[in-house]
Order: structure tokens, then sequence, then C-alpha cells
């Protein structure tokens, strides 16, 4: 199974995170006993359909679930020290400075009645309160040539900028106070193709130049496996299969994971017919017994309708929720 | 829309909308059933006094070329003369004028203030005892007749704690402030508090302040109902918005996120409503004025209709319907000019 | 008038589940269920008042002019020696006559004009509108004082001038909601196969108005509650022999100064109650037929 990780010796430690929301029909098991650990310079791709869990997932990481959503057990450590309990003083001063977010829609993520600089001075002071507000505008202008918007954009407001120019402008204030760790979630969902590979470009390079770890949150998992190092695939709350992204496209386990990769369009298969995967994710509110997964899985057998399979190791560090590969296990 | 289109737009909108209200008010006052020389007599008056005084305000002429006098002189700025002593009603009103500029300008404070205060408050903790307290509040402080509300804080302030004055404008052993004087030049804006301090009379400024303080506090309370509901229910909505979660996802302080980011972007409705309820207000203040005896356009037109004035009525009424015309005008110029997606 | 206990007793029957299942709709269905308590209960007192009160509320000198509560005056008296309790239980009368007859005239003007002038559209509704947003901008109460100063007193009069104030009001609401209805398909459907205009708008457009109408109609009640006792108090009331609470508190008002507090508390609940009622039925129903705040 998964060995208990010593949390000190990654950069970011998560295990055994469980997330409800708690609304008036009922308990929804947003996430389910995620596990993972993430280091310097490594970026992990957490990939599902949308409910999968994984928006919770990320936002978990720095306990801004939304009302009604509570987080009900699991550790996060960041650098050794325990996310969870820290008070909100303490998860104020994570947030943004030790760990990012840049949010999906850049449309209406920055605050429309401020200028672009203010958001960067506010930013910056807040969590520096010695540094003064010309100093701030130095660094926000060195950051906007990291992420290459010209300088003189710092003086508009958000409604006066492209979509793109948005999300580099997210970007360059998650990186402004050099985090250890940057979540972003679906940041090119709401932009166009050829934005879209700038952007991750842009993330990717970033990343080595600062030494951050990345969580890339999508449901384009042909996005990930090229950019990311390991990659985290959910499936209505559960990760159900946990590997790099090399082992994840040669060898891959889980069936929901494999209906996802024959659904990427190949450019060199001329006649290739995409498979989409039959059905529709389920209702978390009453959720099938067993595996999640088996209404729409061709290799559904019986053990799978009645009990949750639990993670099973393959390979070193590969590992699959699925009874498929109960024998397979690789005990240290 | 451009911002100059906009502009332009709404100032024309505002012209035909004072003529409908001149013609209303002449129709209501000329033309209604009672002839208003006639009313003002008692039953058994010689009738040369009424034909007197028919002529002399220009009452005797038809009625077509009494509409035009009157709507002619408005322009002019001749609001006719009173029925009571022939003196021009313009004057009359323009000294009471500043007394009720000032009870509704602090009273709208009060109300803005406390009623975005409440409103952040009950929106952050929906449907909490906190949220129903304040909603409750703001729903009887509407019913409460204002005046009774006045006589309430009388009573306990006024006579029971014998804090602060029941009436009046200002403390009778004192001169009235004068305000800046240089020289030969003079200066006042005939807002007591302003003027005292620009005479710089602190103890005439700290006794107008005293004077002021119940009437807007009984005005602004009921009205600040309204406001209460509007701060709610945007902010409510506005919290939730993507940009919010993004400013504490930064980690920004929570009074940072709830006034820079929430309050600045609901904030622009409340201002429409500042001007919605400009109306409101002015008709609040008649009953205040009358209440604490303060010496406004409320208390004018109280005193006129014990006088049977009806011309001077006429020219407060018309003043009031001009007053909340140009105030809603500006208040929708300000609106567009503060949205900057309006702006550019 | 009094139709005996039965009636009462079917009415109280037929009350009681329509409370029960408001009071199962969350906040919003107690406020209405409160409400319409309040008002239903204050009515009915001033119906029952010839026979409930204890003293003849316009009989002067009942007790010593001035006395504060007390157990044979539990509300005191006033200036004029009457049982203050007596003048509470019979003093809404003016008051809600006035509204109702408000109610009715405004919604008997507001609503045709607001149907019509939407519905037709063209030179008409821009003029009309026009009109109405001027009268709609005026202050209320101002406009009000000058029609009734220039039609005199009484309760019709009265009515008239808080009517005139209010018509806007329904105008608005129709208008927005007619035009809403007007773009949707079944209006077209129905426009294509000829049916004619007085039909669409009585079959389609008046049922779908009428909820906007109901609730503009509580607020309307309780404004005109309002801006009664406001003419009342500036002089402009009704005849001073009839007990009225908006009369007494006007009286009140000049003793307030020697700590006679009963004068104007009482009469000045009841005025607050009755307000109160409508406008907690207004909230309610407003709440309950258009939630904002669904999470």
């Amino acid at each position: 199974m998964i060995e208990q990780t010593n949390a000190e010796s990654h950069l970011l430690t998560v295990n055994g995170l469980t997330v409800e929301y708690w609304t008036r029909r009922g308990k929804i098991r947003a996430v389910e006993n995620a596990s993972f650990t993430l280091d310097r310079r490594e970026t992990l791709g957490v990939v599902g359909e949308s409910g999968s869990g994984k928006s919770t997932l990320g936002l978990s990481l720095i306990k801004l679930v939304p009302n009604p959503g509570r987080i009900i057990t699991g550790d996060i450590s960041l650098e050794g020290q325990n996310i969870r309990r820290m008070k909100d003083e303490e998860m104020r001063d994570v947030r943004g400075r030790r760990i990012s977010y840049v949010f999906q829609d850049p449309m209406t993520s920055l605050n429309p009645v401020e200028k672009i600089k203010d958001h960067f001075v506010e930013l910056i002071q807040t969590h520096e309160p010695k540094v003064s507000k010309t100093q701030a505008l130095e660094r926000a202008n060195q950051l906007f040539r990291d992420v290459g918007i010209q300088e003189e954009r710092i003086n508009d407001y958000p409604h006066q900028l492209s979509g793109g120019m948005r999300q580099r402008v997210m970007i360059a204030l998650a990186l402004a106070l050099n985090p250890s760790v940057v979540i972003a979630d679906e940041p090119t969902t709401a932009l166009d193709v050829i934005v879209q590979a700038k952007i991750l470009d842009l993330l990717n390079s970033l990343k080595n130049r600062y030494g951050m770890a990345l969580i890339l949150i999508t449901h384009d998992l042909s996005i990930v496996l090229q950019r990311s190092d390991k990659i985290i695939v959910m499936y209505a709350g559960r990760i159900v299969e946990y590997a790099s992204s090399v082992n994840l496209y040669s060898s891959t386990q889980h069936p929901y994971s494999q209906g996802l990769l024959k659904s990427i369009p190949n450019i060199e298969l001329a006649d290739q017919k995409l498979e989409a995967i039959e059905g529709s994710p389920p209702d978390l509110l009453n959720p099938p017994k067993g595996c999640r997964f088996w209404p729409r899985c061709s290799f559904a057998m019986p053990e799978c309708r009645t009990e949750e399979p639990p993670l099973f190791e393959t390979k070193k560090n590969h590992l699959v929720r699925c009874y498929l590969y109960k024998d397979e296990t690789n005990d240290q | 829309m451009t911002l100059r289109a906009y502009v332009i737009s709404r100032i024309l909108l505002t012209i035909p909308m004072i003529f409908i209200l001149l013609t209303m008010v002449f129709v209501v006052i000329r033309i209604l059933p009672g002839d208003p020389v006639l009313a003002h007599f008692e039953k058994n008056v010689d009738p040369a006094l009424v034909e007197e005084m028919r002529v002399k305000l220009g009452l005797d002429k038809p009625l077509w070329a009494q509409y035009f006098d009157y709507v002619f002189g408005v322009f002019r700025g001749d609001l006719g003369k009173s029925m009571y002593d022939y003196s021009p009603v313009a004057e009359q009103i323009f000294s009471a004028f500043p007394a009720t500029l000032e009870l509704a300008i602090s009273s709208m404070i009060i109300a803005a203030l406390v009623g975005i205060f409440l409103g952040v408050q009950a929106s952050k903790r929906y449907n909490k005892p906190v949220d129903h307290t304040i909603r409750i509040f703001g729903i009887v402080t509407y019913a409460i007749p204002v005046f009774l509300l006045g006589m309430i804080l009388q009573l306990v302030f006024g006579v029971g704690l014998r804090w602060l004055p029941v009436g009046l404008r200002m403390n009778p052993m004192l001169a009235a402030p004068q305000g800046l004087s240089i020289g030969a030049l003079h200066f006042s804006t005939g807002l007591y508090t302003i003027d005292s301090l620009l005479e710089g009379n602190m103890f005439k400024f700290v006794e107008s302040l005293r004077y002021l303080f119940l009437p807007s506090l009984t005005l602004g309370t009921v009205l600040s109902g309204v406001f209460i509901r509007l701060t709610r229910t945007n902010m409510f909505e506005t919290m939730r918005l993507d940009f919010v979660t993004a400013a504490r996802a930064r980690g920004l302080r929570e009074t940072t996120v709830t006034y820079r980011y929430a309050l600045r972007n609901a904030f622009l409705p409340v201002l429409t409503m500042i001007g919605l309820q400009f109306a409101t207000l002015l008709a609040g203040a008649v009953l205040t004025e009358t209440t604490f005896s303060w010496p406004g356009l409320g208390t004018y037109v109280v005193d006129r209709i014990n006088f049977r004035d009806y011309t001077a009525i006429q020219g407060a009424v018309v003043v009031f319907g001009i007053l909340v015309s140009i105030v809603s005008l500006v208040v929708d110029l300000l609106y567009a000019y503060l949205d900057p997606r309006i702006r550019l | 008038m009094m139709g005996g206990s039965s009636t009462k007793k079917n009415m109280f029957s037929r009350l009681v589940p329509l409370l029960t299942s408001l009071a199962r709709r969350g906040l919003a269905g107690w406020f209405i269920a409160i409400g319409l308590i309040m008002v239903i209960a204050i009515v009915v007192m001033t119906m029952l008042a010839p026979w409930i009160s204890p003293h003849d509320p316009s009989a002067i000198e009942m007790g010593p002019p001035l006395s504060p509560p007390s157990s044979q005056f539990p509300f005191g008296t006033n200036k004029l020696g009457q049982d203050m309790l007596s003048r509470v239980i019979s003093g809404g009368g003016i008051m809600i006559q006035v509204a109702l007859l408000s109610v009715v005239i405004c919604m008997a003007g507001g609503v045709p004009i607001g149907l019509l002038s939407s519905y037709t559209g063209g030179i008409l509704d821009r003029i009309l509108c026009l009109i109405m947003d001027s009268i709609y901008a005026f202050p209320g109460l101002v406009l009000a004082i000058a029609i009734a100063l220039m039609l005199g007193r009484g309760v019709v009069n009265m009515a008239l001038s808080i009517a005139v104030v209010y018509v806007p009001s329904y105008f608005r609401v129709i208008r927005s909601q007619v035009l809403s209805i007007k773009e949707m398909a079944y209006v077209e459907a129905a426009n294509a196969i000829g049916a004619k205009g007085h039909t669409i708008v009585s079959r389609y457009i008046l049922p779908n108005v009428i909820p906007s109408i109901i609730v503009v109609a509580t607020v309307n009640f309780a404004d005109a509650i309002l801006t009664a006792a406001g003419l009342t108090f500036i002089g402009l009331g009704v005849s001073v022999d009839i007990p009225d609470w908006g009369y007494d508190l006007t009286v009140g008002r000049t003793l307030l100064t020697t700590r006679v507090w009963w004068v104007i508390a009482f009469p000045g609940i009841m005025v607050v109650l009755l307000a109160l009622g409508f406008t907690l039925m207004g909230e309610g129903l407003s709440e309950l037929w258009n939630p904002r705040l669904e999470q």
C-alpha cells in the first residue's frame, strides 16, 4: 500500500485527505482518501472530469474550500509544517506567499475597480509590510517582464486587458512572493489554443527558474502528459491512478485512464476513431456501491460491485485503484 | 454608449420631466376643485379684498396666461408672491432652504453609513441570528412613522435624559453662525455646522451638532432600512464572486477583502439608491422638521398650510420637485463617471 | 354586522392550516404568517370596538385628565380625560378605511393603465411612462399634501390623494412584467392564432402579473397608513370627533415635554403594528415568490 511518507522529506505531502460538502440534500464526498507527494521543480498533473474533485483537492491545500465544504480528515504538510492545524492568521500567511493559486477564469478573478498595479502593491505590502510602494512596483515590473506583458499595462484596469494578458497577470501575482508551490486550476481552459501553449510553457520555465513545485489541475490529459512529472487521475473523488507521466502513457492501467487516453486526438493517426467513455459520472449523493467506476467499466468483475478497491502498487511508484491489478502488487 | 452621449441624453431627459412636474403642481393647486384665492379667506369676506388679491397675484388672468406666467416665472426664479403678505415666495424659500439641506445631508449620511455597516454584517452571517435581527430591524424602522420615532427620541434623550435639545436649530442664546468674513467679503453656506467651523467658533459648532443630531438620527434611521437590504443582497452576491475568492487565495486580509474588493464593487447600486431615496428623504424631512421645530422648507410648508397661503405652498412644492430632479440627475451622472466599465 | 360566533369559527378553522403551511416555508413564511395575524387582529379589534372598548372613547372627563396608566385606565387618560385604552381600541377605523380605499382606487386606476400602456406600446406608452416617472420621482408626502389640501378634509379625499401618489408603483411593476411576458412564446402563439388584444391580456398576462400586484398592494397598504398618519400629523386629517390614532399622536405631541408619554406611546404602537403587519407580509411574499439568495 502507500508507504507512510516521511513528511519532511518532501516539499508537500498529502495523506488521506477527505473533503465533504454538507449540503441540504446530503453529504457529498468530493475527495476521498487522497494521498500524494510533491517536490521542488516537480510538476504534478491532476486530471479528471468536472465533478471529479480535482478543484476541491486544489482548494483544500490552501483551505479555501467554499461553503458548505469541510475537510474531514487527512494531513497536509508543507515543508514539514502541518497546514490543517494552522489558524486563520497563519493560513493567511501561507496563501499567496508560500502556496499560490491561479484560478481558472482570468475574466472574473481580478478586482474590476482596481488597477493592476494596485493588485500587486496590495499583495506585496500585505505579506511584506516593510516594502515601500515604489519597491513593490519595481518588483511588479520585473514580474511583468518575466511573464511577458508590457510594463505600461500595469496602469490599466482588468477589463482593458485580453484574456491571455489577464492570465499572465494572475501568474505574475502568483509568483510575486516566490512561493514554494503554485497550483494552477485549469489555467488554460478559458483561453484559445495558441495562447494555451504559451501560458503552459511560461509556467514551466518559471517553475524551473524559481525552483517551485507546480500542480496543474485540468480535465485535459494531453496537457499534463507532456508537461508534468507525475500525474494523478481522479474519478468521483477518488485517486484511481497515480504514476509518473511516462509510466502513465506507456502502461496505462486503470480502465478510466485508458479511456481518457483513447479520447485524445492524435494527429499522426489518420483514421483514428475517437472513443468516448460510455456513461456519465456518478451522482455523488448516492454513489454506486463498490468501485465508483464499475458502471462504465468494460472490465467490471463481481468484486468490483461490492467493495471499493484499495490502491495497489504495481510498479515502483505506480499506484492504481483497480482489482485487475490485485495480484501484481509490488510489496516492499 | 459613450459617457458623453449618456450625459447629454440624461440631461435632456430632465427637461420634459421638470415640465411635467410643473404642470402637475399647477393642475393640483389651480385647477382642482377650490379656487385658491377664495379658499384663502374666511367665509364672509369682503369681495373687494378677494378681487384685490386676485389682481395683485395675477390670478385674474385666464388660466393659460397664468400657466405661462408660472412656468416662465420658475425659470426666472420667480415663484410668485405669498398670499399672506405679498412678499416674494422665492426669497422665503431661499432662506428656509439651507436648514433642510443640512438636515437632508446629515440624515442621508447616517442612513447610508448605518445601512451599509449593518448590511455588511448581515451578509457575512447569512441566515444566522444576527442576519435575522438586522433584517427585522430594517423592516421595523420602515414601519415606524418618522414623527413617532422623533417623538420617542425626544422623550428619551431630550426630556428623560436631558442630553440633547428637543427642538430648534440652535441655542437661542447664540447668534447664528456667520461663516467666513474677510474684510468686506462674506461667505457662508447656510449650514450651521460648516459656518461655525468657518467662523472658527468651536462652541457654536458643537452646539449646532447637538441640535442637528436627533432630527438626523430620526430621519436617517427610518431611511436606513433600504440601505440595509440593498447592501446585504449585493454583498452576499459579490462575496461569492471569483475575484473575492482569488483575493483570499492571495492571502489578503479579511477586512481588505470585504471592503476593497467586495464592498467597492457592491457600492455603486448604493449610490444610485441614495439618489432614489432623496425623494423619500424630503418627504420624511417635512415631518421631521415639524416634529423638531427645525426651521426648514418642511416647517415652511406646514406653516403656510395653517395660513392657507396657497401660492407659497405651490412655490414650495415646485422647489421640492426640482430638487429631486436635480439630485437624481447628479447621481446618475456620478454613477456613469464612477463605473470604470462605462467610462471608457 | 356580526354574523355570530359561528362565522368567526369558520374563518379560524380555515386560517389555522394556512398558517401552519406558511410556517413551514422558512423565515419568509413566518413573516407572512405573523404579518397576517397582526393585520387581522387589528382589523377585528377595530370592527369589534363598539362592543369591547371599556368606555366610550369620545366621552370626556371619564377620569382625571392626564393620569398615567393605572388599573382603572390601563392606558391612562389624555388631556380631555378620555380613556386611552378605548381610544386605542377604536382609533384604527379611519386609518384602515383610508388605507383600504386608497389601495382600491390605486389598483383600479394603476393596473388597467399599466396593462394598457405596456401592452399597446408606442407613443401612449412613452408619454404615460414619463408622467408616471415624474409622479414617482416626487416626494410622496408632499404631493399628497398638495392634493389633500386642495380637496379638503375627509376620508375619501385623503384616500384619493394617497392613491395618486402610489399609482406609479403599480404602473411600473406591471409594465416590467408585461414587457417580459409579451416576448414569450405563448403570447406570440396566441397572437398568431388571432386572439384579440384584451383576451391575451386577461388570459395570459393578467394571471402572471397578479403575484406582483399583491406584493405591491401590501407595501401600498403600509405606505398608505404611514402617509395617512403623516397627513393627520400636519393637520390635514379627517374631522376631530372620531377617535383616531393619528389625531392622538398629533395632539400628544404638545404634551411630550411634560413627560406624558402614554398619550403617544399606545396609539403609536398600534400604528406601527398595523404598518408592520403589512410590511412583513410584503417582505415575506416577495421573498417567497422571488427568491434571490438561493444557495
